[in-house]
């Protein structure tokens, strides 16, 4: 998409359906798109969603409130710890959990929006993370086939975007986000500040903007 | 565990850190090695969330909402520091382009293989980049005391946690000892002072080989 129209939160999440599998970028509640995160759990009543996250939030916080609400079905993640209500739903049988190494899972989430369709990595082969998964000896060392992690759509936070979609990150709150740009089919960006075409240096352009559907302005 | 205890391992950890090189440190007593590099060390911290050249924690009031370590603490950047996505970060981690990894664990094998993500029965559900970061870096140090909690022994036959990955460790200190794997063997190389040997030998159920080739003395 050459240009990305500025929609509230509210329409933004409109485009989420029951059953949709979600990526939603942060480390954390940092680099998360809280402001969409809130019109999700506000605004809309799809459930039965798949959310791919390195977290699922904190406590009543972040994704942690649509936890709460009993939305999610299946998380796929690195690290459900960070909020203990998360892993207590597994635990319990209330949602599905699919624990992924950190660097597979952005791997994967890579691979899926660069069109590879799957890699194999010596993280996790020969562990419990690798079952039910292809083992394969390369090279003498055994490996482990990894599928690529799509979405149905992409929730990510960006410090700076200008009008057509390109974002520019902050520190350490670009993580997930980059990737998951590219790996869903509709991709809505969440901008701190909204800037004009023009004002970004082509060169610090990190996720240019045909990756981005729709842009929303931090609440 | 003692502060201690845990400074104790994290001196004598430090000083396995050589100038220039590029490391990235766990949760942990890991995380108190910083306070025991020297100005001149050199040693290139490494965060998994997307920073290269960390620099130390800030004043409360200073902190960064955007600037956070792989623990969610906040950090700052070093002048020459660069910041970058996740999954250029694990390329990093797995292609071999970070020299260290120090981590704890909850055992390590008589062969290297660490477990050091998942405890039966506790409500743990998170691996993060464990995984990625002692297959990927190419030197792994661990950083334990020497028993559990409970007393039992961490340096083991066999693990009975679940794996974090076989073979990946290189170097454990505790704060009896330094043990290092060579040839999926392990080597007892260091006692650390006042300790003696029977001390080790009390608390290590693995087979090793007693190769002390290491003063005490700095």
């Amino acid at each position: 998409m050459t240009a990305s129209a500025v929609i509230t939160a509210e329409e933004a999440v409109a485009h989420i359906r029951s059953g949709d599998t979600v990526m939603v970028g942060g480390f954390g509640l940092v680099g998360a798109p809280l402001t969409l995160i809130d019109a999700l759990v506000d605004h809309s009543d799809a459930t039965d969603l798949t959310i791919v996250s390195n977290n699922i939030g904190e406590p009543g916080r972040g994704l942690g409130k649509l936890l709460r609400q009993g939305r999610i079905r299946r998380g796929i993640s690195s690290y459900f710890t960070s909020n203990p209500e998360a892993v207590a739903a597994v635990n319990a049988g209330e949602i599905e959990a699919t624990l992924v190494p950190q660097g597979t899972f952005a791997e994967a989430i890579r691979a899926a929006g660069a069109g590879i369709a799957g890699f194999y990595t010596a993280v996790g082969a020969g562990t419990q993370l690798a079952e039910g998964k292809e083992e394969r000896l390369i090279g003498g060392v055994l490996h482990v086939l990894e599928d690529p992690i799509r979405a149905d759509v992409a929730l990510v936070y960006a410090a700076r975007a200008d009008p057509l979609g390109n974002l520019w990150y902050r520190r350490t709150a670009r993580n997930f986000n980059p990737v998951m740009a590219t790996a869903a089919t509709i991709t809505i960006a969440e901008a701190g500040e909204v800037v004009p075409v023009g004002a970004f240096e082509p060169e610090s352009v990190v996720t240019p903007h045909l990756y981005v559907d729709f842009l929303v302005e931090r609440a | 565990m003692s502060g201690d205890l845990k400074s104790r391992i994290a001196e004598r950890a430090a000083r396995e850190l050589h100038p220039g090189e590029i490391v990235n440190l766990g949760i942990g007593i890991p995380n108190l090695i910083p306070g025991f590099l020297s100005s001149d060390s050199r040693v290139v911290l490494h965060t998994e969330n997307g920073l290269l050249g960390v620099g130390p924690r800030p004043p409360e009031d200073e902190a960064d909402p955007d600037l956070i370590d792989a623990a969610k603490q906040p950090i700052t950047a070093l002048p020459g520091a660069s910041y970058f996505d996740s999954a250029a970060s694990f390329a990093m981690i797995r292609g071999g382009h970070i020299d260290v990894a120090v981590l704890g664990a909850l055992e390590v094998s008589a062969r290297g293989d660490i477990a050091n993500w998942a405890v039966p029965g506790k409500d743990v559900l998170g691996v993060g980049g464990a995984m990625d970061l002692v297959v990927g870096a190419r030197r792994v140090i661990v950083t334990m005391t020497a028993t559990s909690s409970r007393g039992e022994p961490k340096v083991v036959p066999e693990c009975s946690y679940p794996l974090t990955a076989t073979g990946a460790v290189d170097v454990i200190v505790t704060e009896l000892s330094v043990f290092r794997l060579r040839g999926g063997e392990l080597y007892l190389t260091e006692l650390l002072d006042g300790v003696t040997l029977d001390d080790v030998a009390a608390v290590t159920t693995a087979p090793f080989t007693v190769s002390l080739e290491e003063s005490h003395a700095r």
